[in-house]
């Protein structure tokens, strides 16, 4: 149950497809900003009485400078630690005291921090999030033994895994020249040469409300929360920040390919292509189209990968595509599959790409298009069944700075594209100088 | 539907999840009062105004038994116009019988076909009212669930479907061989990781020959072995409405749920209940240990203590969460990572089950901390053993429990995971209330005694994957 709520965002950079959909028209949703540029988004929900208390900050791995990669993550670990009215345990101490539960995240664009308890307990949760937000204290040895917790999370999570290993390599093609191409958790020899002035001069240059969204959901009341954010969060100072470019859509990066021998005993293949997000779209159509296009692909288990290169066909024991559309910057479509016994990674990767090219010649039918809303309009009730997931959702939305009462209209604007639509996204963006294409295969052959 | 797919994915995932960083944090070290860093402030100053204390979940359980024999548990919630229909089947893959990954092939079967639609049709007409269909397979249990937007037409189209999935499912060979094919693909998949190979030589020896001992995936052997017959006698023998229980939280009347109870389960297999599983034993000490090329060194140790049923249950749950299984406030976390930085994870865990209940502590660590790290585990096991918790950690881990009941029970998702908790293993309706009122009975001493008399640390089982095995005698060396 601890991590349900992060399972949650984990779904949320997976399938965005779908994830975006599930907004939903709410009269209850408000949102305020702060004098000191704090934003404020409250979802009120009533059902039991329980709440999230989020605070997410623009700032995640993208924004590091060589040699610092992973310090948004480092520093997440840091904010346990300690502050100016709190030592080492205390924090957790307090939230256990009172029957909370927290957790944190680091991503590509962002670093978010949650708090979960008894409605009740909404000022102590924001009390600790504005003590954490302004007064962190960084320690020597604290940091000096968390970089040690750091790079066991690194061996754990990618150094003995070869399918993260091989997405961490493919990530440094996937998007060149960008603050994509570096693991979130940082490099190992970033990690080994961590400073905690390193970690103090990213706090002090991010960590300030003008940089900060918080997001409350689940039983309280708006103007309520906001008298009390206010009384948390309103003396805390704004800071100059650095200048951040308008986003644009980068031109093509041109076809990239990558061949990896690693620890895997399944080969698997991984494509990707750099397309325009929300952010980016020159034409605001393709942002919806490709989320169409990404539904006709994989929205469900009759969805034409599923059906025909995993049933009919039977060339991947798993294959997906997703379109991560929802981006401070450009957007990304991608396709994974895992291969089945006897067949190539070359004749896998053919079949996925006529599947594209199908597409690109012969409009999908409107059927499958009423599939994929359908299955959205069904999602925009059921995600309003978690609290949590509520505020995952309004966080996730703010970061990539779009407006929640945006988002709500995504399910209406998807209804006006048309099979048309899906084609020329798929014709006009899947190309090859947007592509990057990596074959995982085993180190040992198996027949020798 | 698609959590089968997703299961597969799952190596995929695990590379996207690089995405998130999680800090996992705890130290259990209790300080009476906030340090004062200047003689007026007092931090948080926010405590005077918020509620210190929680009350005991209410729920109203409704309950009743189908003219078929399933026992149904409802809970209607009105807010939202979507239900949760939740069927649990004794027939997890404790009843695999000589065929390693039966079970879990024939829950995975239920979507692939029925007598009327084929696979595709069949989730096309899930999708096209964006009904979702999910299947699961554990050690007890096999679930089917359906989440529905209860809207009239789509309701009855859902219920008619799933009542398709449930009571006509064809099992057709093409499909039957896809799926083995794929469930072969994720054994080799599961060699590319310390975990899975972990788990799944822990639960060999915990276990042995006892119907939970072997992998429920199957083993290469056994899952050429299961054909057409197989699948279709385990289900007439297992998927019965006697042996089923029904969970429905959602935005349902009184009326309407016993209809769709009965509409669920008239036409499932005729046929008893599962007979019980003999009570797993506990095991004498053993260290097993798999050779694998990794820059970590994976531990799990543990044995059987006792489950639910049990009045020593409570203590020893309480205990657990103090010890390691409250994440962010338990001594584990906070003696091994926390000081010393030798771990990411570190978690102690009881799993109640319907014929044991494992007692288990796993962590991970490089591979030359393996030794300091497994000393530094056991000495804390064994002084919490012989010394039990302090009256604060006590304290701290009830109002822990306590306070954050209401989390548990506020959604339809997680109060069709309660409901079907306590229909299948047959908890009281009020099992959370009661449990509730237990756990503020538990003190220091009862955890002390009862970890004492369910759990010897000189006599523990130990699985460890990695390039060395950890010095076996570290398990037998005892602490100053």
């Amino acid at each position: 149950m601890l991590k349900r709520c992060l399972l949650l965002l984990l779904f949320l950079c997976l399938q965005p497809s779908f994830a975006w959909a599930s907004s939903t028209s709410q009269p209850n949703t408000h949102s305020y900003t702060l004098p000191n540029g704090l934003e404020l988004i409250v979802k009120e929900d009533h059902r039991a009485p329980v709440v999230t208390v989020m605070v997410w900050y623009r700032v995640g791995s993208i924004d590091e400078p060589n040699g610092m990669t992973g310090i948004s993550h480092m520093l997440e670990h840091m904010l346990f630690k300690h502050t100016k009215h709190l030592t080492p345990g205390e924090y957790t101490e307090l939230v256990a005291r009172y029957g909370g539960r927290t957790n944190a995240f680091t991503s590509y664009e962002y670093t978010g921090y949650y708090q979960e308890y008894e409605a009740s307990r909404l000022p102590l949760a924001l009390e600790l999030e504005a003590e954490r937000m302004a007064n962190l204290v960084i320690h020597e040895d604290e940091f000096y033994r968390e970089a040690k917790v750091v790079h066991e999370e690194r061996r754990q999570r990618t150094d003995d895994n070869p399918n993260a290993l091989a997405w961490e390599k493919f990530s440094a093609i996937l998007r060149p020249g960008t603050g994509y191409a570096h693991p979130v958790i940082g490099w190992q020899r970033d990690i080994e040469g961590f400073a905690p002035s390193q970690a103090q001069a990213w706090y002090e240059q991010w960590y300030a409300p003008n940089n900060a969204v918080v997001v409350v959901a689940g039983d309280v009341e708006a103007e309520h929360t906001a008298k009390l954010v206010q009384q948390y969060f309103g003396a805390l100072e704004a800071k100059p920040l650095p200048h951040r470019p308008k986003p644009q859509l980068a031109p093509p990066a041109g076809e990239r390919r990558l061949q990896l021998k690693l620890g895997v005993q399944v080969p698997t293949l991984l494509m990707g292509w750099n397309v325009p997000s929300l952010a980016t779209a020159e034409n605001e159509k393709d942002f919806y189209a490709l989320l169409m296009l990404a539904g006709v692909l994989d929205g469900g288990y009759s969805a034409r990968i599923e059906r025909h290169i995993v049933r009919e066909q039977q060339l991947a024991a798993g294959a997906g595509a997703s379109y991560q559309g929802i981006a401070r910057e450009d957007g990304l479509f991608t396709i994974s599959a895992t291969a089945n016994p006897g067949v190539s990674l070359q004749t896998l990767e053919a079949k996925l790409l006529e599947e594209i090219n199908t597409l690109a010649k012969t409009p999908p039918s409107q059927e499958e298009l009423e599939r994929v809303r359908a299955q959205v309009l069904a999602n925009k009730v059921f995600s309003q069944d978690s609290v949590c997931g509520q505020a995952m959702e309004l966080g996730y939305y703010a970061m990539a700075n779009i407006h929640w009462q945006e988002a709500e209209k995504f399910a209406d604007k998807l209804a006006n594209i048309t099979p048309e639509d899906v084609s020329r996204v798929a014709k006009q963006w899947l190309i090859p100088e947007r592509s990057a294409i990596a074959h995982v295969q085993p180190q040992v052959q198996e027949e020798e | 539907m698609s959590t089968s797919r997703l299961s597969l994915l799952l190596a995929i995932a695990l590379m996207v999840s690089a995405l998130i960083g999680i800090a996992m944090y705890t130290n259990s070290e209790v300080k009476p009062t906030p340090e004062l860093e200047e003689a007026t402030v007092v931090f948080p100053t926010s405590l005077e105004a918020i509620e210190d204390h929680s009350e005991a979940p209410a729920m109203e359980i409704q309950t009743w038994r189908t003219e078929a024999g399933t026992k149904v548990l409802f809970l209607p919630t009105e807010q939202l116009p979507m239900v949760d229909f939740r069927l649990t089947f004794n027939a997890g893959s404790a009843r695999d019988g000589q065929l390693p990954g039966l079970a879990r092939l024939t829950n995975a079967m239920l979507d692939q076909g029925t007598q009327a639609l084929d696979v595709t049709a069949l989730a096309e007409a899930f999708e096209n009212i964006g009904a979702e269909l999910s299947l699961d397979s554990h050690r007890d249990m096999a679930v089917a669930a359906l989440t529905t937007l209860t809207d009239e037409p789509i309701l009855n189209k859902a219920v008619d479907l799933f009542t398709q999935v449930l009571s006509e499912p064809s099992f057709p060979e093409e499909n039957l061989n896809r799926l083995r094919t794929r469930t072969l693909q994720q054994l080799k998949m599961q060699q590319q990781t310390p975990g899975p190979q972990l788990s799944r030589a822990f639960q060999a020896a915990l276990f042995k020959e006892h119907p939970y001992g072997h992998p429920a995936i199957g083993t290469e052997e056994s899952l050429n072995q299961i054909d057409v017959q197989a699948l279709k006698r385990f289900y007439h023998t297992y998927y019965t409405a006697a042996n089923a229980t029904l969970a429905m939280v959602g935005d349902l009347d009184r009326q309407q749920a016993e209809a769709i109870s009965e509409q669920l389960t008239a036409s499932l297999p005729q046929g008893e209940a599962a007979p019980e599983l003999p009570p797993a034993q506990i095991q004498t000490a053993e260290a097993v240990h798999i050779p694998f090329n990794s820059s970590q060194t994976h531990i799990t140790l543990g044995n059987q203590v006792v489950g639910r049923e049990h009045p020593d249950y409570v203590p020893l749950f309480v205990g657990n969460h103090i010890l390691g299984g409250g994440g962010f406030s338990a001594i584990l976390m906070d003696e091994v990572r926390q000081k010393r930085g030798l771990v990411y994870g570190i978690y102690s865990t009881i799993s109640p089950m319907a014929a044991a209940a494992p007692f288990t502590i796993q962590l991970q660590t490089a591979n030359h901390n393996k030794d300091e790290a497994l000393t530094l585990t056991l000495s804390l096991l064994r002084e919490f053993v012989e010394k039990g918790p302090t009256d604060k950690q006590v304290a701290l881990a009830i109002n822990d429990l306590t306070g954050s009941f209401a989390l548990g029970t506020a959604s339809n998702s997680a109060l069709v995971g309660q409901l079907s908790v306590i229909g299948f293993y047959d908890l009281p309706l009020d099992y959370l209330s009661e449990l509730y009122e237990a756990l503020q009975q538990v003190d220091a001493q009862a955890i002390q005694e009862a970890f004492a008399k369910h759990l010897n640390p000189e006599a523990l089982v130990m699985a460890s994957i990695g390039p060395e095995a950890p010095k076996e005698e570290i398990l037998h060396e005892q602490d100053e």
